[in-house]
């Protein structure tokens, strides 16, 4: 767990640095262009020196598929999440942004709890996913309970409106997740999964594939650029994830991610 | 393009001639603050004390740096949304603060009152927090140890790269910059 916190902080991963790199190709903007090297350049300083690439190394988000034939001894598995998060923060110096009390506002000093979903799967193996999530992003991420009437129609409005609003905020060019369907807290975390796929990787479904090129490009038609400054590349992705719906329902969640898409997984 | 090289404090005149979209390396003393700090600095003003620092002609820069390693002089040192600091932000501007940097919109309230005061705001690149920590040569807390990276730091700066986003005629390149490169 430590080591998951700390690599996914120092170490941007290959996708992103290859989304960059294909970015700056196309993007129209000199300046534009600019900040994507220099994203790159100072991933390449975080992994050399093992740095965090941002300070705000995150609100520690863990995803754990755990095998249902696995029984687990000495102790809680959430209480050892915790315990990797606390070491692992601790000894890489990175930065502990989490207040004990939403309202009162008291840091915990460790970066503990992180928020842990955990999943039950066939077989013996443990896999966890470490996704330290920055709060500049993650503050402009919305969620709506849409009409069924409003369709697919609907959900591209809303992405854009949603995106629009966020401009220069969640430090573009951003990853965009979206969950479709489930119901109101199932949108939302099937947006934050749609945050774990390489970056670029379509959806396995073809008119969900469709849909995600449709709306990277109408995102990158806002012209919100490279950290909002005008350009061609807003966003480097668009990763949608559905689900079954109520037949009264269309819940749609979009999750933002900043450029430092960062997460690291181990299988145990 | 060039870059205009400037030492800090900045006077109203070197203000009033920046433009939006104009790349700047920022040379000398700047001050860090986030939400925590600007709140204890607006509850001074309210209770008619004095601030820990004098503003005049000073910059602000919003940010939580992540701790510093052994041999390091700062850590990761991007900067942070200033939106956050909105509410405060014009009170200060009356200190005679001359400069922010930070990433993110601006309310109109403070662009008004960047506009009226003559100051300027910065974006710095968000998420280059590694690479801007090397810009950093020197660091110290001035005031609030107690709020840890939200404390204020007097940092010395070695051409800090940022760029000019809303000006002291009321400019905003967020918007200019988007509608270049917003097609239907």
């Amino acid at each position: 767990m430590a080591r998951l916190c700390q690599e996914a902080n120092f170490q941007l991963g290959e996708d992103v640095l290859k989304a960059f790199s294909m970015a700056g190709e196309k993007e129209l903007s000199l300046t534009g262009k600019e900040i994507l090297k220099l994203l790159a350049a100072n991933a390449e300083v975080a992994r050399s020196e093992s740095v965090p690439m941002c300070q705000d190394t995150g609100f520690t988000v863990v995803f754990i598929e755990l095998g249902q034939d696995i029984h687990i001894t000495g102790g809680g598995l959430e209480d050892a999440v915790n315990e990797g998060v606390r070491r692992g923060y601790r000894e890489g110096y990175l930065r502990k942004s989490i207040v004990g009390h939403p309202l009162e506002r008291k840091n915990t000093g460790d970066n503990t709890p992180a928020v842990i979903h955990t999943r039950l799967a066939l077989g013996d193996k443990l896999k966890i996913i470490v996704a330290p999530k920055g709060g500049g992003s993650e503050n402009m991420s919305a969620i709506k309970m849409l009409k069924p009437a409003d369709g697919v129609e609907g959900v591209k409005k809303f992405v854009l409106e949603t995106v629009q609003a966020a401009g220069p905020n969640p430090c573009p060019p951003i990853v965009v997740g979206v969950g479709i369907g489930g119901t109101f807290e199932k949108a939302a975390l099937l947006a934050k999964e749609a945050l774990l796929r390489e970056v670029g990787v379509p959806s396995p479904r073809p008119d969900i594939a469709a849909l995600e090129q449709e709306l990277l490009e109408l995102i990158n038609k806002l012209g919100i650029g490279p950290q909002g400054l005008g350009g061609s590349t807003t966003a480097l992705a668009v990763h949608v994830e559905i689900y079954p719906a109520h037949i009264a329902s269309l819940p749609v969640a979009v999750n933002i991610n900043c450029h430092a898409s960062r997460h690291k997984e181990a299988e145990l | 393009m060039t870059q205009i090289r400037l030492t800090t404090p900045l006077t109203e005149e070197t203000a009033e001639k920046l433009r939006i979209g104009q790349r700047v390396a920022i040379n000398g003393v700047i001050y860090t603050g986030r939400d925590a700090a600007h709140h204890k600095l607006i509850e001074l003003l309210d209770s008619g004390r004095e601030l820990p620092v004098n503003l005049q002609g000073q910059i602000i820069y919003y940010v939580g740096p992540s701790p510093t390693k052994p041999g390091q002089i700062i850590g990761s040192a991007g900067p942070t949304t200033s939106g956050r600091m909105d509410a405060y932000t014009p009170r200060l501007l009356v200190q005679g603060l001359k400069g922010m940097i930070g990433k993110g919109k601006r309310s109109p309230e403070v662009v008004s009152a960047m506009k009226q005061y003559k100051a300027v705001y910065f974006a710095a690149i968000g998420g280059a927090a590694a690479i801007i920590s090397k810009c950093i040569k020197s660091c110290r807390v001035v005031a609030y140890p107690e709020l840890g990276p939200e404390a204020i730091h007097e940092l010395i700066v070695e051409d800090l790269p940022v760029i000019v986003v809303n000006d002291t005629l009321g400019g905003d390149l967020y918007e200019e910059g988007s509608k270049i490169y917003a097609t239907k």
